[in-house]
């Protein structure tokens, strides 16, 4: 008896439990430190600085890297590659849980979060000259549709059939507003940018930037959906499916074909973009050098390994490349946000996060992957459920 | 009778807000007119 | 050929410009110029003495907490300043200019732009422009997202970051309250040099423009604020470049809403269209894939009726052969009863020896 309690909790006590433990712990103590000593006693966040990572890596990283939902969706669905199929549900669960963490974040980081959670915004006075009231009804809206996308997953584990059926009937209208929904919000948190001409840096600082934060939230979530499914094939293999098996080197390889053309477009309307605004001269600076790290290291070389990878066959090489180019979404949106934004402050007003900052990041982070590994164990997402196989 | 309008934040409050409501009708809308067009589809 | 071709690309370029111009004109329908009649102050920077007296005065009418130091200590300014939560203005030191050693001092705060770029931010509308001039905030509705402060191209709004549960925006609101008393703004009341004035904005600057013109050795000869950032309600003149009085020059003249119309303008046509497209791309695949099917059903039908055809040819085969090795078997069969019965009969004869052609003849006919 007493041999298999041991055997038991012995079994919990792996690495990664270990781990996610202790951060869970320190968000708990960050958590109650922001709600009771307020954003001064867990931020480095100034009247200069009033946004820091919490805005820069959990809301604008985070919906870039959840764009894997509505890419992957749209591919299968509404262009027809069904072959795709068994990648959508992956997919939409991390879309729905980057989304859900966003939300999470935002609570943690607005002053008033009682007042969002009552949508204030939408409810008691409408600013609508603003973009950020563009974003946070799309983000609203779209977690939502996520929400019923990803539904019938958790209905077919729940054995719900007919609520699970409606809902599998309205998958292309849920498709197709997540789409409208997606191509607004992600392109609009760029604009959120274009009223602080004077903050950002010229090279980041475009005309274009809604068209930017678009474009590179369709490589954001191909690239997502392949560093993703590189880390379930890892971790949840024994969870897949035949078909899921069966149809991921073809995901792979025709995710990498599209990152690559879509890198190809994204590099080129970022030239055209220092054209436009006749920039060439800040690239001999600086921040002309740090500028060319994100558009040759992250744009340039990942299209090029891409196509590489592509022609060659090399699984291996589109995976690693992928893993590259989600690090260079998350370089961008920091540049837009943090690094690049105050450049003309003195050293000692520019922001650097504060230890509970990053923490509570990292905590929000660790939740996610809590909650996949949770819904990927228990619910039909790496596989066909069996009594629902026959239909598509 | 014509609203004045003596800034253009205050234009745009008002427009957009007028563009908001149709663009909710239309997303509606737009659901029952494809099936509209579509309901004598043999498929 | 260089000349006609710079000639030509500038057309392009007017041809463009007078096409982005004139959109913006279409598009907003008018000219927007603001409340009439709204108030502002003139700041005269070089008539401040860095008493701090306004700040006093500001911190007094506003009900603001007490500062750590005095405003009669003048140490405080020898370090660069800005406005926070407690303090809605602020006065800076600059030693900078024509007359090196003497310092300059200039006032900051809310300069009630006449398109609040805050106001343009905000997603639930909390600050307004008022018909007064002055941009005030309501904090009631405020839910924190501080878009404001990133929208501030003056960097002025601050927030309470101590407090935990209803911390709001704080700024100069030109004291708003005082303003409909018919009461003067608490700093310009209290300034004991004239380097503030309040009035309307239009004589603002008819009179900052007549103080340029009598002492064009006094003063740089810009107002500042008239244009920037599509005008301000707080207009500044200054002896020396205002960038070395801490104001922005690079700023430009574009209101804050201009600088997002675009974006917001671009929103209901990809509402309206991308479904649109959306719904196309996915009727094409559709249609595609139940040609496809289509395709496939009449192949594989197709392909049925081949085999069933071959079956049938395979089995009447299969039957004539049948057919064929029963008749070979029966013949043999025939054969060896022929032969054993032959046989037989040859006996019988040898051992009787009589009539051996007509019992041969009996035994085939009976088999």
């Amino acid at each position: 008896m007493s041999d298999h309690a041991a055997t038991d909790s012995k079994s919990y006590l792996t690495t990664f439990n270990v781990i996610a433990g202790i951060i869970v712990i320190f968000g708990l103590i960050a958590t109650i430190m922001r709600f009771t000593g307020g954003l001064g006693a867990v931020t480095n966040l100034s009247d200069y600085n009033p946004w820091g990572i919490w805005i820069g890596f959990d809301l604008l990283c985070g919906v870039a890297l959840a764009a894997g939902g509505y890419v992957t969706s749209a591919a299968c669905y509404i262009f027809g590659m069904k072959r795709f199929h068994s990648a959508v549900r992956p997919a939409i669960l991390t879309g729905f849980l980057g989304y859900s963490l966003v939300f999470l974040a935002l609570l943690y980081d607005v002053g008033r979060p009682f007042r969002l959670v009552l949508a204030y915004p939408f409810v008691v006075q409408q600013g609508t000259s603003s973009l950020l009231f563009e974003v946070g009804l799309c983000v609203a809206l779209y977690l939502n549709v996520l929400f019923l996308e990803f539904c019938p997953a958790a209905l077919e584990w729940l054995g719900i059939r007919k609520l699970r059926d409606i809902l599998v009937k309205i998958t292309m209208v849920l498709t197709i507003f997540g789409v409208v929904l997606s191509t607004l919000h992600q392109s609009s948190l760029g604009a959120l940018y274009l009223i602080a001409p004077a903050k950002l840096h010229p090279l980041w600082y475009s005309q274009y930037i809604p068209v930017y934060f678009f474009v590179s939230s369709v490589i954001a979530g191909l690239s997502m959906v392949l560093f993703e499914s590189t880390l379930a094939h890892k971790y949840f293999h024994h969870k897949m499916d035949e078909t899921h098996l069966g149809e991921s080197d073809g995901l792979t390889m025709g995710f990498g074909k599209a990152a690559a053309i879509v890198l190809a477009g994204y590099f080129t309307i970022k030239v055209i973009g220092i054209a436009a605004d006749n920039n060439w001269h800040h690239l001999a600076t600086g921040w002309g050098a740090w500028y060319l790290v994100e558009l040759i290291g992250f744009i340039a070389l990942p299209c090029f390994l891409f196509a590489m990878g592509v022609r060659d066959g090399n699984l291996k090489l589109i995976r690693y490349t992928a893993a590259w180019t989600v690090l260079g979404i998350i370089v961008n949106r920091l540049n837009v946000s943090v690094i690049a934004f105050n450049y003309h402050l003195p050293a000692a007003d520019r922001y650097f996060p504060h230890f509970w900052e990053i923490v509570t990041s990292v905590f929000i982070v660790t939740v996610g992957i809590l909650a996949y590994r949770f819904i990927v164990n228990n619910m039909p997402v790496l596989y066909e459920h069996p009594e629902y196989k026959e239909e598509h | 009778m014509e609203q004045v309008f003596y800034t253009l934040q205050d234009f745009m409050v008002h427009t957009k807000a007028v563009v908001y409501v149709l663009m909710g009708l239309w997303l509606i809308a737009v659901i029952g007119f494809w099936r509209f067009l579509t309901s004598r589809d043999d498929d | 050929m260089s000349i006609s071709r710079r000639k030509f690309l500038g057309w392009i370029g007017a041809a463009g410009l007078a096409t982005t111009v004139g959109c913006r004109a279409e598009a907003a329908g008018k000219h927007f110029t603001g409340y009439p009649g709204s108030g502002g102050v003139l700041h005269d920077a070089t008539l401040c003495i860095g008493c701090r007296v306004c700040e006093a005065a500001c911190n007094e009418v506003n009900n603001l907490p007490e500062p750590e130091k005095p405003f009669k200590d003048q140490a405080v300014l020898e370090n660069r300043r800005r406005t926070d939560a407690k303090a809605y203005t602020i006065v800076n030191k600059y030693e900078a200019g024509r007359d090196a050693g003497k310092p300059l001092f200039r006032k900051n705060q809310c300069n009630h732009c006449l398109e609040p770029a805050c106001a343009s931010a905000c997603f639930v509308e909390a600050f307004t422009k008022t018909p007064s001039g002055a941009v005030v905030y309501d904090p009631s509705v405020c839910v924190g997202c501080r878009y404001c402060m990133i929208a501030c191209p003056f960097e002025i709004p601050a927030y309470e970051y101590d407090n935990a549960t209803t911390p709001v925006v704080q700024k100069c609101t030109m004291c708003h309250p005082r303003l409909q008393k018919g009461k003067l703004p608490g700093c310009v009341e209290k300034c004991p040099t004239e380097s503030l004035a309040y009035g309307e904005r239009k004589d603002l600057i008819r009179i900052a423009r007549e103080r340029i013109r009598k002492h064009p050795e006094r003063y740089v000869d810009h107002i500042y604020g008239e244009h920037e950032m599509g005008g301000t309600s707080w207009l500044y003149l200054s002896g020396v470049p205002f960038t070395q009085v801490g104001l922005r020059e690079d700023l430009g003249v574009t209101p804050a809403p201009q600088l997002t119309k675009g974006a917001l303008g671009a929103v209901p046509m990809v509402v309206g269209l991308w479904p649109v497209f959306l719904t196309g791309v996915w009727a094409m695949s559709k249609r595609k894939e139940k040609i496809a099917s289509e395709e496939q059903q009449d192949a594989v039908t197709a392909a049925i009726e081949l085999a069933n055809g071959e079956a049938a040819e395979k089995l009447a085969a299969a039957m004539e052969k049948a057919e064929k090795d029963k008749e070979t078997a029966i013949e043999k069969e025939v054969k060896k009863a022929v032969e054993e019965a032959e046989k037989a009969w040859e006996e019988k004869a040898a051992s009787a020896g009589e009539e051996p052609d007509a019992g041969a003849q009996d035994e085939e006919e009976e088999s």
